[in-house]
């Protein structure tokens, strides 16, 4: 029996309030499937499972709050039963119960017990079967369910939305508050010819009609992230020891209207070519405005990059985001005079920060690290 | 459609993407995402959603020309079908 | 006497009050049966009509249900307007092969040419412990044949008036009356008098539920209705009345009102009239379901002496509201 834990999204995450269960007993559930909403100082978030398996028991109810991992739900996995029934041979019951469980998972495939009035409301207002608590015989949804699932997804989760405002707040300050506490930052900062990288955007931009158009943003994440492929040890966390990781998930910091900031995950930047950057990018900036994001995109960043290029900025020192080790800082790309072969000349040019955690790694991996994001930078055509 | 009317569709615009905005409260003369503290993101939905509605197409070279709200009107006036 | 006044009668009375308007209207129209004149009719209906119309309209019949069926479907070939009686619906299988093979068939076999306006009565359903020679619920079986009208007297009012509208039908009608109804008394109009024989009737609306019932089971339905209103359970009530051919459109646009249907009558549970009625509606009216609809019939045993297993072979009023409350039960 797979556990399913109430995840952690983020450091400074500690319990977080089950608002909804999208699965019941008996449904089938693959990696990715989103199976829960939580409500923690970030919103709303959609909980995705990372099993693949059938929903044997939901151990907490909607409105539970609980500690980041406790087990919310036990995931039956076909295998599993498999190797069970060896071991624990002798003990009679349990064998039983595992038979049971098989009966119950041999049955459940895809179906959801629902009147046919009840399917033909919710397909007409496009609500999810698996989202509505059948309340009729033996747990079948009715009429009666579905216009309360109707009602409810109207009303209260705005009001909540508000409420989350102030508790971002609390959440941005924890979460900063831990990394001024444990982390030893050092800061290193470049300046970045951008004129090469500028026009190329130009050109790029006259070949794309208004919708594909790129941001500058683009090219620098894609630059951090071809970066940090040469430097590993900037990309992970510290968690009683440097740990690396495989993925180069950025976290892109997305200021809110509201006040605070959300850090959407994009995952895997460093195979992404820069047009598919723009539509993650597309994607979840106003969903992370909107608060409705996923677990994953919520946890599992590696790296941090803020750009604070709207205003006349010209530096970011930023915070590192723990359990990472590493955030670079981009600022606004200002005209400057620039020094180059013993010449003068105006250039934008753009400053960029790396702030890292001295536990992890030392000045000189976090100076390859800029001088391999300016390099790139130079070649923007192979971005 | 008369100035009145593509300011009207403006504004709606504008709320859509800064709902906590009063774009109505521009001066002509206001650069638009100063004022209303729009980032290049919502910019770009921005320059999509007038394209959209107006039936024009704003190379990047024009951005420039359409930072207030006196010569974005202007530039529709001027561009659209 | 004011078009609004209102009187209390038994069932028996209002039989006996639609016969009598039929017999004074049409002269052609008389009435046959095994002890109706003489003795008054073996549930006393057509007591003192004898005496009021004659031998001649007031017809006494030898105990042979083939022959005297028979005998009624000529007298209607030859312009005649006659109403058959037959004590219960047990002995009317012996008058099968008339009402098939002759009154449901000869306006096909004729080519059209031969109407059969005959009217049969029937008495049916269980009376006071009158076992299993006499109490059995058959519409069922005359609601199979084609061919044929089949009216289900339910109320006090269809029992006053059916009758009166089935003798304008050209063809054969048969109508069946309740032997345990007979000494309930109902208020009904004073001028009450012929009624549609088309459609079913909403004999009480609500809005939780339909019970789709008939004959006897209609009062049980409605008083099950005041017990279930009781507890927040708006049902409603519909009277099929004219078991052969259905009112579909009444039927399902009360599914459509309730989404939720509980059909209860008296004949037994396999292949009876709810069966038909549960069919049609999950062919038509599916998608407006919330629950499968469920049925509650007659036991399949044959009618019992006891009172106690009398009572149990059939649905009551308390079985109804149990299985309503079943059907509407919310976690």
């Amino acid at each position: 029996m797979i556990e399913f834990k109430m995840p952690s999204l983020g450091a400074d995450m500690e319990a977080g309030t089950l608002v909804e269960w999208l699965v019941k007993p008996g449904n089938p559930v693959k990696r990715g499937d989103i199976i829960a909403v939580v409500d923690t100082q970030k919103g709303l978030i959609d909980i995705e499972v990372f099993d693949e398996g059938t929903i044997s028991e939901l151990v907490i109810k909607e409105n539970e709050k609980v500690p980041v991992g406790t087990v919310m739900a036990l995931i039956a996995s076909g295998k599993e039963e498999g190797i069970k029934k060896e071991v624990i041979k002798p003990a009679k019951k349990v064998e039983e119960k595992i038979a049971m469980e098989k009966i119950v998972a041999a049955k459940a495939p895809h179906f959801i017990k629902a009147s046919p009035l009840a399917k033909r409301i919710a397909a007409e207002k496009g609500i999810e079967l698996n989202t509505i608590h059948g309340t009729g015989e033996d747990g079948a949804i009715t009429k009666d369910d579905v216009e309360k699932a109707i009602v409810e997804k109207m009303a209260p989760k705005e009001e909540k939305k508000i409420a989350t405002a102030e508790n971002i707040r609390m959440a941005v300050a924890a979460a900063m508050s831990k990394s001024n506490r444990e982390i030893p930052h050092y800061y290193l900062e470049t300046k970045v010819d951008m004129s090469k990288a500028l026009s190329w955007l130009a050109g790029a931009n006259k070949q794309r009609s208004v919708k594909q158009r790129l941001l500058p943003v683009v090219l620098l994440i894609k630059a951090v992230a071809k970066a940090l492929t040469e430097l590993p040890d900037l990309n992970g966390y510290w968690e009683n020891g440097l740990h690396q990781k495989q993925d180069i998930n950025i976290g892109f910091v997305v200021s809110l209207r509201t006040g605070g900031v959300m850090i959407p995950a994009i995952h895997n930047a460093d195979k992404k070519t820069v047009d598919e950057l723009m539509t993650s990018l597309n994607d979840i900036i106003p969903r992370a405005r909107a608060m409705k994001l996923r677990s994953s995109e919520l946890s599992e960043s590696t790296f941090t990059v803020t750009s604070l290029g709207e205003g006349n900025v010209e530096t970011v020192y930023g915070v590192i985001y723990p359990p990472q080790v590493a955030l670079a800082g981009f600022g606004s790309i200002i005209e400057q005079p620039w020094a180059e072969s013993g010449m003068l000349d105006v250039r934008p040019v753009l400053t960029i920060t790396l702030s890292a955690d001295h536990r992890a790694s030392d000045g000189a991996t976090g100076s390859r690290f800029l001088m391999a994001v300016k390099n790139h930078l130079q070649k923007p055509e192979a971005l | 459609m008369t100035e009145p009317e593509i300011k009207q569709i403006i504004f709606q615009l504008l709320k859509k993407i800064a709902p906590d905005t009063e774009p109505e409260k521009l001066e002509p003369e206001d650069d638009i995402r100063h004022t209303l503290e729009i980032d290049s993101f919502d910019a770009l939905q921005f320059v999509v959603a007038l394209d959209e509605q107006f039936g024009i197409e704003t190379p990047e070279e024009d951005y420039g020309k359409i930072t207030t709200l006196k010569d974005l009107v202007n530039y529709i006036m001027q561009n659209k079908k | 006497m004011s078009e609004n006044n209102i009187i209390k009668l038994t069932y028996r009375e209002a039989l006996k009050r639609g016969i009598r308007e039929a017999l004074q209207k049409d002269e052609k129209v008389f009435l046959m049966g095994e002890d109706v004149g003489r003795y008054g009719g073996a549930f006393a209906v057509s007591k003192g009509l004898l005496q009021e119309f004659g031998p001649e309209r007031i017809m006494d019949v030898p105990l042979s249900e083939s022959g005297f069926v028979g005998a009624g479907i000529g007298a209607a070939l030859n312009g005649m307007r006659p109403i058959v009686e037959i004590m219960t619906v047990n002995f009317s299988l012996l008058a099968m092969d008339q009402i098939v093979n002759n009154a449901a068939t000869l306006l096909h076999m004729s080519g059209g040419q031969i109407n059969v306006p005959v009217v049969i009565r029937i008495s049916c359903g269980i009376g006071r412990q009158l076992a299993a020679q006499h109490s059995h619920s058959w519409e069922p079986l005359y609601a199979h044949i084609p061919g044929l009208k089949v009216l289900s007297a339910g109320t006090h009012e269809d029992a006053r008036g059916m009758l009166l509208t089935a003798l304008q039908n050209r063809d054969p009608v048969i109508i069946f009356e309740y032997t345990f109804l007979l000494n309930k008394e109902e208020e009904i109009s004073a001028n009450a008098g012929a009624v549609d024989i088309t459609k079913a009737k909403v004999r009480r609306e609500g809005r939780d539920v339909s019970i789709i019932t008939y004959g006897a089971g209609v009062y049980k339905a409605l008083d099950a209705a005041k017990e279930l209103i009781a507890t927040g359970i708006d049902a409603e009530v519909i009277d099929l009345r004219v078991l052969r051919p259905l009112d579909e459109v009444t039927i399902f646009n009360s599914v459509k009102k309730t989404h939720r249907v509980l059909l209860v009558e008296e004949a037994w549970g396999s292949v009876n009239v709810s069966s038909e009625v549960s069919a049609r509606i999950m062919e038509n009216v599916f998608y407006e379901l919330d629950a499968p609809v469920q049925r509650l019939g007659g036991v399949e045993v044959p009618i019992p002496y006891p009172k106690h297993l009398e009572d149990a072979s059939i649905p009551q009023n308390a079985d109804i509201v149990k299985k309503v409350k079943k059907m509407l039960q919310h976690d």
